[in-house]
């Protein structure tokens, strides 16, 4: 294999994997935004729909919800401009997965030596950056891309011809622009302090300790950027408390009010996506990214048995919990009562013969139902007992001993450092959606521009005297890993 | 009459309160708190919702609540109702529509050959119940899903009405008796009370 071959597949397995990481995330978010609200509201939240009675405390939710989404019927208003319209759900959901390409998801692999040139043709050993594209001026990039998520939005308002479209995509358009200074202001003075706007090397910086991380960086401007970047990411995100471009009560749906069926759903996963891509950058540029507090990928490596005895017992433990909580729950007098009840009157039109009523009995025969938690229960004790067999693995020596299942370990511990943080930045979203009221505009307008801005313009200010204090201001606490 | 409109003053926020971050964070804890609360409760499996499963647990209702109509049989089945059109003619919605045909046996002389309620129409004010000189209609099933795909399902015609309780599943009969307060009267097997 050529090496140009190797570099072209190695880009598109990248290219396919952060696709894949963003849409993945997608479907549970819808979860955990319905979840999550209902749990805030004090409701149960979904949990009807089922598999032969399994329903996953609601996550069945999403199959209906796509199924529905791409099998309605996708309406095209006469008075659209059609070229434009087509266009807008594309450029919202592309730029939103676009953007996450320069986002480092794990250390580099380095593939040995001997593996490389024997199975990939390679002169000596093969590092793998996990990055799609490693930039130099990544962090412009990645203002370049958000704001071009403007577009989608903008085109969409226009070019549905119709005056709530239109406004949603006006105030939309104002929005962003406000915001994406104020987002702008605290990238700078973060890439003043990290003297690069690589993000491979911002990584490598924030590698060497805790307190290298972005947060904590030449206080308060690294807490001072994050505020600003974070409150902006909302603004871009067009979530609570800045969904006004959506504005349901003045603007019916906004901009997407034309939309039906696949269209809908492409701004919709676009808005998920967005807060994915915005989480992912946050915890790139102020939170580590995809390293683990006071362990490092060199650490990682030296003691990878170790390493994986610690995943197994952690992850054996957590799945431990979960199998007693699921067996405790197997013969809940409350919900067996639930799950027993017939009710007084059946549906009498429930077909019970021919393919209809097989039909019928595929969806709706929750007779499993009663047994869902004692499915639970045998899966996470499964799960439980492969996690201690990892103890078993860590402690035969196995990983040591091969160069390229250490590399693996350590990449599916990083990436999932890198997915919790995300994660959680996710949640943040929904938490502060269903937490807040929306803002008014003229306040959303005063806050962006008479106290984001000039916060912004002071917090440079300030970097640039941590400069002067000191030209390695960011590594004054390297010494602690 | 004065027009004058009275300004509400606002109220000044306070330092803290101006910069909106604390606040926010105070609100953001109070809602986490609800999830915490309500994840413990769900793992414990004791619900700390006032959320009501519907079709599985459902409120009882008011002792007063009436629901769908049903007939009254007589103790040998037949229908007390003698076609006498009193509901009918009382109901104020029309949705009644009575056949009358000859009974054999001589003290009862008319009997419904149709009896239909056309559910759409009524109103559920319950006149024909008070019109009834037979004691033949009632409205006290409990029933409030009265529901169907089509139309001409919605017309609850003699004999839907006469088993509406009745022929009703062992199941309903089974929860009747566990709630025996729920239980329409006459529904657990004991005659109704005959009026001469």
């Amino acid at each position: 294999m050529s090496e140009t071959m190797l570099t072209v597949i190695l880009a598109l397995v990248k290219c396919v994997f952060s696709v894949a990481f963003v849409m993945q995330i997608v479907p549970l978010l819808i979860w955990a935004e319905r979840k999550g609200a209902a749990y805030i509201q004090d409701r149960p939240g979904p949990n009807r729909a089922h598999i032969l009675g399994v329903r996953a405390g609601g996550l069945i939710h999403t199959l209906p919800d796509v199924f529905k989404l791409i099998t309605k019927e996708d309406v095209v208003p006469s008075h659209v401009f059609r070229p434009l319209w087509a266009l807008a759900p594309i450029i919202s959901m592309s730029v939103a997965l676009v953007t996450f390409s320069v986002v480092p998801w794990g250390d580099q692999i380095l593939i040995p030596a001997e593996i490389a040139e024997k199975y990939l043709g390679t002169t000596g050993p093969l590092a793998v950056k996990l990055q799609v594209a490693d930039i130099d001026g990544g962090l412009l990039y990645i203002l370049a891309m958000t704001s071009l998520g403007v577009y989608g939005i903008m085109l969409a308002g226009w070019s549905s011809n119709n005056k709530f479209s239109l406004l949603g995509g006006l105030r939309s358009a104002a929005q962003m622009v406000s915001y994406e200074l104020a987002m702008g202001m605290g990238v700078v003075a973060m890439f003043m302090t990290y003297g690069t706007t690589r993000l491979d090397e911002i990584m490598q910086i924030q590698a060497e300790s805790i307190l290298n991380w972005g947060v904590l960086l030449s206080p308060p401007v690294g807490v001072i950027a994050f505020v600003l970047f974070w409150v902006a990411a909302f603004a871009e995100c067009n979530r609570n408390p800045f969904d006004l471009p959506e504005g349901e009560a003045e603007l019916v749906a906004g901009y997407h009010t034309e939309y039906s069926s696949l269209r809908f759903a492409l701004f919709f996963m676009a808005e998920y996506a967005n807060m994915v891509v915005a989480s992912s950058v946050t915890a790139t540029l102020f939170f580590g990214g995809y390293n683990i507090p006071f362990v490092n990928g060199a650490m990682l490596r030296e003691n990878i048995d170790l390493v994986l005895m610690a995943i197994g017992l952690g992850g054996g433990l957590f799945f431990l919990f979960a199998t007693s909580v699921a067996y405790g729950r197997r013969k809940d007098p409350f919900y067996a009562a639930m799950d027993a009840f017939k009710g007084p009157r059946p549906n009498k039109l429930a077909p019970t013969s021919g393919l209809n009523g097989l039909l019928y009995r595929a969806l709706h025969d929750d007779t499993l139902r009663q047994h869902e938690w004692k499915i639970f229960t045998a899966i996470w004790a499964g799960a439980a007992l492969a996690h201690f067999g990892l103890i078993g693995l860590g402690a035969m020596k196995i990983a040591s001993g091969m160069p390229l299942l250490t590399e693996i370990i350590v990449f599916v511990t990083q990436l999932n450092a890198f997915v919790v943080k995300v994660l959680f930045g996710c949640w943040m979203f929904i938490w502060v959606r269903w937490t807040l009221p929306r803002f008014r505009y003229d306040q959303l307008m005063d806050l962006g521009w008479k106290y984001m801005l000039p916060i912004g313009l002071v917090n440079i200010l300030l970097a640039a005297v941590w400069l002067l204090i000191d030209a390695n201001a960011m590594r004054l606490y390297a010494a602690i890993p | 009459m004065s027009d004058v409109i009275p300004a509400i003053k606002k109220r000044k926020l306070s330092t803290s309160e101006s910069i909106y971050l604390v606040e926010v964070l105070k609100g953001m804890a109070i809602t986490m708190g609800h999830v915490i609360k309500n994840i413990i409760g769900e793992l414990k499996g004791q619900s700390t919702f006032d959320t009501m499963e519907y079709p599985e647990v459902r409120k009882p209702v008011n002792d007063r609540f009436k629901g769908a109509h049903r007939l009254t049989t007589r103790p040998d089945g037949k229908y007390k109702c003698v076609a006498c059109m009193c509901c009918s003619t009382a109901c104020p919605a029309k949705c009644i529509s009575i056949v009358a045909g000859e009974d054999a046996d001589d003290p009862i002389e008319k009997y419904p050959v149709r009896f239909d309620i056309d559910m759409l129409r009524c109103i559920y004010c319950g006149f024909c119940v008070e019109a009834c000189p037979k004691d033949a209609i009632r409205m006290d099933t409990r029933i409030y899903e009265i529901n169907a795909f089509s139309r001409q399902d919605m017309i609850h015609t003699r004999d839907y009405m006469r088993d509406l309780m009745a022929g009703d599943k062992p199941e309903a009969e089974q929860w009747y008796r566990e709630n025996p307060q729920h239980s329409p009267e006459g529904f657990l097997g004991e005659v109704p009370p005959v009026i001469p």
